[in-house]
This record gives structure tokens, C-alpha cells and sequence, in this order.
């Protein structure tokens, strides 16, 4: 039994005490954590703080690519990211049902000390509790995280004017293609992994050009599709985009022909999408271009006056056609 | 893709818009049978490139559109009873999870407590059902002539495996059938057909001949991506002008004039034809499949005494005139205001192939 996680981990005492020596601490290694104090106290310099969270519930909890750590860290560092913000320190909760092996903690915290490093946020504070068998399903982990934002970054739908093109950052729906062929009940091998990777990397030399960028956001849950409707909306503008400038790569078209899937509604975890100035547009492209995260990078569609608030694609062989929100949750569990 | 970007070019579907446009603007309209071709249609925006005479209508051709109501509430019940005794693994299609039965659907008893799990395979159905030798798993069975030999081979193998704790509900239905039913309802206006044809790679040509024969009617066996929808279009344009209509194969790298016998000796094998109630047409004589007596150790509806309630269709839900091609979606008053891909009321709004998700998705 020694090797998992019993109901006595999440007590608060004794065995909560060695579940974090020996599963969390020796990968959580920042100082302010290492005192153990019930919150993490830390200077800001007078500035504006972005602060974000989210949980992750992803099955399996490892996949081609990542693991439900590296997504836990990359997931919030991006949230932070793409508003402009330089991420700097992160939570991390973990909710454990009993049973779950202890080797397996080790590797997900250690990767998402890696994953901190790589990303130069700080885990400074973390919570565990464990719950009964079946009371969640292996590992739940919530983070959350805070970052500064420069007083001239102002990214957001309220700055986006029709005429701005629309940059992707690299191919579509990896993340989520990794995830289904590691999944039971669906067999099939691709050479995909996930994209997941912590954005800021890439946001930082964007930001030298933020006075032209509008507003960034990362295509996760939903897909590209969800986020062009959602800033459509907010901004009040209408986009359209073109089919035959998508980057999609041949395995993940594939796996969507045969499931019955659209890449423009796949999840990624390393990709963003900018909204900029379009006499700009070239200088920030080949700027994404230079960083190995947006090597892939391309212009695929303008903001315009109509239809106000509707997504629209040229397709490929020349047709139109609207794009909506999705709708139907295709792929549950996928973040 | 090879076989799929080839399909997909502007070029060369330029050049067959251009010679359609050239022929006499003759108002006609032609049913795209199948779901696979109405979802194509919109999401390759043909409709936009196709001159306003030649009105593209779709067809009864989603399995999950056509289920009736009744059978839907009849699985239904089965899974209200699992949710009670634990006794059976419902298995079904994703589509299926979420078509609204008269009252609630088999996605909210999903989430009330009944196993229902959805495949990709009925063979998957089959491994939960020796994974879980204590349960009965029920295969929520629906789909045309594509879907129904790979059922029947899975029925085959459970007998052959003697595996006694797996059953199917048939909700199996055969195309032309429905087809002629459309051409003798004076309430419709079809001149040509666009032929499903994944379908045909089974069934081959001869069903259509008699289309052709006693209705005078064209039938183009489509292949679904966009350049085929297109070619079928002029071809069958061809046949309307000319006054020639016959049975043609567009999509010859799938389909051949014989069908596939070995899938249809193992489909006979296992059912016979019957009856079938159809969403928005009624009964229609031979038009469904039921497992034959020596399989109803398989037939859930046998096994369980399983009857589909009488039920009707939710009030103002015009699914019956989209499903036979007398109105387009957005003439339905519940289209977009009650019924929408998250709420539907019919199935045509659920199913990623029904016409009304097809037009709310891309055609709003």
C-alpha cells in the first residue's frame, strides 16, 4: 500500500506530511514554498497584476507530448500570457482519489517543475487533498497563476477594428489528437504529439510590437472556431478566414475524416491567435516566425465591418460558409 | 489527403460550375439523399457557387433523423431501468446520446446514473460484453445499408463466440424504399436523386433501376466531397435535360454496379426485411431490418420484451417536411429560436449529419 495514495494522505497530519516530502517538495523546490506557510508572501513592483486559474481534468493523465502536469503549468502560464503578462508565480492544487500511485505523483510534479522553469513562473504555494475511490477519477489538479503586465500592453476584442489580420501561430488541433489516440476505446496510432507549451516564451518577443497588436488569445477548449466567435462578438466586428491558409497537418486531417471531427474545433495548448494592426502584420508574423513556438506561423484571415459579429470562411474550393461556436461537447476531458 | 485534397480543388470545380452554368437555367431540384452530402454541401459552401435554379433539397438519409421517436423512448425506458437495477450496459453512436425522446433523452439518464456508454464500433459493444460477463450490453443499433453488415458480422461473431450476455435493437432501415415513398408523396418536388454512396458501395445499382424505370427519375450514386457533389450535379443536370435518366456511378473508385456480395450475404444472413417506422414519413413497408428468428437470443426487443410506446412528434417540429425535402430548415418556426444544436426538439437539429445542424452550423 505504500506505494499509493490511502484516504490517511489527505488527513492533514502525519501521512499528509509524507505525501508532500516525498511526492511534492523534492520538485517544488522555491523557497517561498519551502517554508510551508499556509500562503506564499511576495514583492510586486508597482504594476498591473493579471491573476487567472484553472483546473485540469485531462484522461488520460498522460499522453504524447505532456502529461496532466506540464498542462496544469502551460495551461495557466498561457492564460497569463497571451493578456500581455509575464508570468510569475503559480498555485497548485491537487485533488487525489485514493489509490493513485505515488510514482506516477512524482513524475507529474516533477514535470511540472520543469514545465515552471522552462516557463520562469514560480510554484510558490500548493494544496493537496485526497478523496475516496471514485470520487474523482485519478488526479484532478487546479493552478492558478499571477504575472505583470506593462502599463503600454492593452490587449482585448475592445481594440479590435475591422482591417486587422488574424495570425495563427502553427498547426491546429495536436493537442487534441494526442489526447484521442491515447485514449481508450479508440485505437489508433499517430506520430501527433501535443502542442502543449508555455506560451509566454513566444508572447515576449511579440510584445516589442504590442502598440500593433489587438488581442491574443489561445485556441484551447472549443478550438479556433469558439475563440474567432467569441472575439467576433466582443469586438463587434466580422472576420473572415480562409480554409486553404489553415495550417492542419496530414495525420490530424486524417483522424478528423475518420472520427467525423473538424480541426477548426480540436484543442491546442501551444498555439495563439493575434489580432494586429495590418500594417504590421508582416513584422509580427516574422517575428513568431523566428521562435521555435511560432516557426509555423501564418496570416489566415482580416477583421471587416460585416457581417458584424459572425465568423465566415472562404472554403477551399471557393464557397462560403459561416463558422459557429461549438456547440456539442465533442471531446470531453480533453484539458 | 490522397483521395481527399484532389476532391477539394478550386480549379477544376470552376470548370464544372462553368459548363452547369452554361446549360439551360431550368428550375430543378434535385434531393441529396444522404447526411454525409447535405453536411458537405454546407460545409464546403457549394450552395453559394450554385446558380439559384438548381435548388439542392436533403434527403432522409441520417440514420439518427429517421429513428422514430417511439424507438428512441423505447431505449429510453431501458436505460431508466438500468439507472434502477444495474443490470445492462446501453451502447450506442455519439449521435444518438442526444436525440430528445418524448421526455428526456439518453444523455440526461447518462448523467442521472444509467450506464450508457457510446462506441465507435458495435465489435467494441461486443468486447464490453466479455469484459462485463455479469451485465447485459444492448447495442442501440441504427443505420442504413453501410452500418447494418458490420452489425450483422458482429452478431455472427457473438454467436459463433457463444456470448450470451450481448443483444442488439434494430433500428436498421433501407434506403430506396424510402426514396420511392418521397416520389409518391404529391406533396414533393424531386427531379433528379444524388445517391448515397457508401450505401451503394454495398447495394450496388440495381435498387435504383426502378427508379429510374416506373418514376423516370435519375439516380447519380455521389461520391461526398465537393468536386463529386459537383460533377454529380452536371451529370444529373445532363440527364434531366436530355430526358435520359438512368442510374450513373460518380463515385467509381468506391462503388461497383454489383455492390459488395459478401456484405450483403452476411446482412441476410442475419436479418430479414420488415417494416420500419420512419421519424416524419410513418410506417413504410419494407424498409427496416429485423433480426431473423434463429438471432433473437440477440434481439434485445425479444429478450427483454421490449415495445416502442406510441408517441408523437413535439408540437411545431417540422422535421417530417425537412427529412422529405419540402422545406428548408430555416422555414421550420422552431429553426434557430426553440430548437438549436443545444437544445434540439427534432432530431434533424442533433445529429451531425441531420440538414437543420448542417444549416444552423454553416448556414445561418
Amino acid at each position: 500500500m505504500d506505494d499509493y495514495v490511502f484516504l490517511a494522505h489527505g488527513n492533514g497530519g502525519k501521512f499528509t506530511s509524507q505525501l508532500i516530502q516525498s511526492c511534492f517538495l523534492p520538485y517544488f523546490q522555491d523557497l517561498i514554498l519551502h517554508q510551508l506557510n499556509d500562503q506564499a508572501i511576495f514583492d510586486v513592483d508597482k504594476c498591473r497584476i493579471a491573476f487567472t486559474t484553472d483546473s485540469f481534468v485531462v484522461d488520460p493523465l498522460f499522453f504524447p507530448g505532456g502529461d496532466i502536469g506540464k498542462l496544469a503549468v502551460c495551461g495557466t502560464v498561457n492564460d497569463l500570457a497571451v493578456g500581455g503578462a509575464i508570468p510569475l508565480y503559480l498555485s497548485a492544487g491537487f485533488i487525489i482519489e485514493e489509490g493513485f500511485p505515488l510514482e506516477e505523483i512524482k513524475k507529474i510534479s516533477s514535470s511540472m517543475s520543469a514545465a515552471a522553469e522552462e516557463a520562469g513562473a514560480r510554484i510558490v504555494t500548493a494544496d493537496t487533498k485526497v478523496v475516496e475511490k471514485g470520487a474523482c477519477d485519478k488526479l484532478f489538479i487546479n493552478t492558478s497563476g499571477i504575472g505583470i503586465v506593462s502599463r503600454d500592453v492593452d490587449f482585448g476584442p475592445h481594440r479590435v477594428r475591422p482591417g486587422d489580420k488574424i495570425i495563427l501561430s502553427g498547426y491546429l488541433g495536436d493537442h487534441g489528437v494526442a489526447i484521442l489516440s491515447s485514449r481508450e476505446g479508440i485505437a489508433f496510432e499517430t506520430s501527433i504529439i501535443s502542442d502543449c507549451a508555455p506560451l509566454n516564451l513566444l508572447v515576449s518577443d511579440l510584445l516589442p510590437h504590442a502598440h500593433a497588436l489587438r488581442a491574443m488569445r489561445d485556441p484551447t477548449r472549443g478550438g479556433l472556431g469558439t475563440l474567432l466567435n467569441e472575439i467576433a462578438r466582443q469586438s463587434g466586428t466580422g472576420m473572415t478566414i480562409y480554409e486553404e491558409l489553415l495550417p492542419v497537418r496530414e495525420e490530424v486531417q486524417g483522424v478528423c475524416e475518420i472520427l467525423g471531427l473538424d480541426p477548426l474545433y480540436l484543442p491546442n495548448e501551444g498555439k495563439l491567435v493575434a489580432f494586429v494592426e495590418r500594417g504590421h502584420a508582416e513584422v509580427i508574423l516574422q517575428a513568431m516566425r523566428q521562435n521555435p513556438l511560432g516557426r509555423d506561423a501564418c496570416i489566415i484571415g482580416e477583421t471587416m465591418d460585416k457581417p458584424a459579429g459572425k465568423v465566415i470562411m472562404e472554403t477551399r474550393v471557393g464557397g462560403s460558409r459561416m463558422i459557429d461556436m461549438l456547440v456539442a461537447e465533442d471531446l470531453p476531458r480533453i484539458c | 489527403m490522397k483521395y481527399l485534397d484532389e476532391f477539394r480543388v478550386k480549379g477544376p470545380l470552376q470548370a464544372i460550375l462553368a459548363k452547369i452554368k452554361a446549360l439551360s437555367p431550368q428550375p430543378v431540384s434535385l434531393m441529396e439523399v444522404c447526411g454525409t452530402h447535405t453536411v458537405s454541401i454546407s460545409k464546403s459552401g457549394l450552395r453559394s457557387l450554385l446558380p439559384s435554379h438548381i435548388r439542392l433539397i436533403s434527403g432522409p438519409g441520417c440514420p439518427v433523423c429517421v429513428t422514430s421517436l417511439g424507438d428512441v423512448d423505447r431505449v429510453i425506458m431501458l436505460a431508466a431501468e438500468e439507472r434502477n437495477h444495474k443490470r445492462f450496459i446501453i451502447t450506442t453512436f455519439g449521435d444518438m446520446m442526444r436525440v430528445p425522446g418524448s421526455s428526456t433523452s439518453l444523455m440526461k439518464e447518462k448523467a442521472k446514473g444509467a450506464d450508457i456508454r457510446i462506441v465507435y464500433s458495435p465489435a467494441d459493444a461486443l468486447t464490453m460484453a466479455v469484459e462485463n460477463p455479469e451485465r447485459e450490453v444492448v447495442f442501440f443499433a441504427v443505420g442504413f445499408e453501410t452500418t447494418s453488415p458490420t452489425i450483422a458480422a458482429t452478431v455472427l461473431n457473438a454467436q459463433s463466440a457463444g456470448i450470451s450476455n450481448f443483444s442488439i435493437i434494430s433500428n436498421h432501415k433501407l434506403i430506396p424504399p424510402a426514396m420511392e415513398v418521397l416520389l409518391e408523396d404529391a406533396t414533393t418536388t424531386i427531379d433528379g436523386f444524388l445517391c448515397p454512396g457508401h450505401v451503394s458501395a454495398i447495394i450496388g445499382t440495381r435498387p435504383y433501376q426502378r427508379i429510374v424505370e416506373r418514376y423516370g427519375k435519375g439516380c447519380i450514386i455521389s461520391g461526398f466531397e465537393p468536386l463529386d457533389i459537383i460533377l454529380s450535379t452536371y451529370r444529373l443536370m445532363l440527364q434531366i435535360q436530355e430526358r435520359t435518366p438512368r442510374v450513373e456511378i460518380e463515385y467509381s473508385r468506391v462503388v461497383q454496379a454489383e455492390g459488395n456480395g459478401k456484405a450483403l450475404a452476411m446482412l441476410y444472413k442475419v436479418f430479414s426485411v420488415t417494416d420500419a417506422r420512419w421519424r416524419g414519413f410513418g410506417t413504410i413497408p419494407n424498409s427496416g431490418l429485423a433480426l431473423k428468428e434463429e438471432f433473437f437470443p440477440y434481439d434485445a426487443a425479444q429478450k427483454f420484451g421490449l415495445t416502442a410506446p406510441e408517441v408523437s412528434d413535439p408540437k411545431g417540429c417540422r422535421c417530417d417536411q425537412v427529412l422529405k425535402g419540402i422545406i428548408i430548415p430555416p422555414q421550420c418556426p422552431l429553426f434557430a429560436t426553440r430548437c438549436t444544436p443545444a437544445e434540439p426538439v427534432g432530431a434533424c437539429m442533433v445529429s451531425s449529419e441531420g440538414t437543420c445542424a448542417a444549416y444552423y452550423k454553416y448556414e445561418q
